[in-house]
């Protein structure tokens, strides 16, 4: 069950609607740019583009302001707890988005210092993959963010690289420096 | 003169080898004289090595898939760049495994601090003298050092989140 469904009927429902309505049209974000996704998350928000079309546009860098959290770029083990500090800070409801692959799954860092997808340490709503992805698919990732919003759902679970449950399929399968090596193997 | 003929002229007893391809000169060291031969690079007149260019340092384990064998393990790298003349010297030390010690350049050359701690952090090689000798990259949890050669490639060591 949802933070917005209610067991009461018609009105509430038609209450939900609209609080989900003006929720999804005034997304206050909190940009955790770390890495070069940023650039082309600014391309995103400038005037070509423009996510102020969908109403995202007034970037809040407090996060105790904002509704949705863009993690943007690579994420080091040593970052790590300060991203969970700041998803903590934030008001409910809110919501997570995976900007770029190196914080959908690690990307093409398997190492030492990467976090391997924050989604093992915050809940994630939507991953918008890619090195980085085009202004237009984040566009795409925002409109279904919308989509969610005005239906009241959010993420609650954490990704387990054991059981592999809480991740989409799609991002299941990725670098691995196991691999990695055996290709190398392979080739010698 | 080069640097590099003038450097072999001032130090013949300190200098291991030498190696010049068009214009690249490097000269590699015994580790007592590096303090001496930094500060004889940066204060001579014809030399003036002012700029510090970067000091890393090279893991020759398992060197050329272990085909080849080095004495040292380890070998600090030093690029030296002089403003005024426009030149450039190489220096190299090796440092052996059994005593992961140098003499800091901090003295003469202030942007090597965070170098210096860098090749701690990387490399575990520790500089006499150093007046801040801590990790810079990692954290103060992580334990090893992530560029030596023998450190595993799978091994993980996150903060928060799962283990491995």
């Amino acid at each position: 069950m949802s933070f917005l469904s209610s067991p009461t009927g018609f009105i509430t429902t038609s209450f939900n609607d609209a609080l989900g309505w003006a929720r999804k049209f005034s997304i206050f974000q909190y940009p955790f740019v770390t890495a070069c996704c940023g650039m082309e998350y600014m391309a995103t928000n400038c005037s070509h583009y423009d996510q102020d079309r969908f109403g995202a546009g007034f970037p809040r860098f407090s996060p105790r302001q904002s509704d949705v959290l863009f993690v943007v770029g690579t994420i080091s083990h040593k970052m790590a707890p300060i991203l969970k500090t700041v998803h903590d800070q934030m008001c409910e409801p809110k919501w997570v988005v995976a900007f770029g692959v190196c914080t959908c799954t690690g990307g093409f860092y398997d190492n030492y210092s990467t976090v391997m997808g924050i989604d093992t340490i915050i809940p994630v709503d939507i991953y918008i993959p890619g090195c980085p992805p085009r202004p237009e698919n984040v566009l795409d990732g925002l409109i279904k963010l919308q989509e969610k919003i005005q239906k009241g759902e959010q993420s609650r679970i954490l990704y387990d690289p054991r059981t592999r449950i809480g991740r989409p399929a799609e991002l299941q399968s990725g670098y691995s420096i196991e691999g990695h090596i055996k290709h190398i193997e392979s080739v010698s | 003169m080069s640097p590099l003929e003038k450097v072999q002229e001032q130090f013949t007893a300190a200098i291991i080898e030498t190696h010049s391809f068009r214009g690249d000169e490097t000269a590699v060291i015994r580790p007592e004289s590096l303090l001496a031969v930094a500060k004889f690079l940066k204060e001579t007149p014809e030399l003036d090595f002012n700029f510090l260019m970067d000091v890393t340092a090279v893991d020759y384990l398992f060197f050329a898939g272990g085909r080849i064998q080095k004495e040292f393990r380890f070998e600090m790298v030093y690029h030296f760049f002089s403003l005024k003349h426009n030149h450039r010297i190489r220096i190299k030390v090796p440092v052996d495994e059994k005593n992961l010690e140098v003499d800091t350049l901090n003295s003469l050359w202030v942007s090597a601090d965070w170098y210096e701690r860098e090749v701690w952090d990387m490399f575990g090689i520790k500089f006499k003298g150093h007046p801040n000798l801590k990790r810079i990259l990692m954290y103060e949890e992580f334990v090893g050092h992530a560029l030596r050669k023998d450190y595993p490639v799978n091994k993980r060591q996150p903060l928060i989140g799962p283990q491995n």
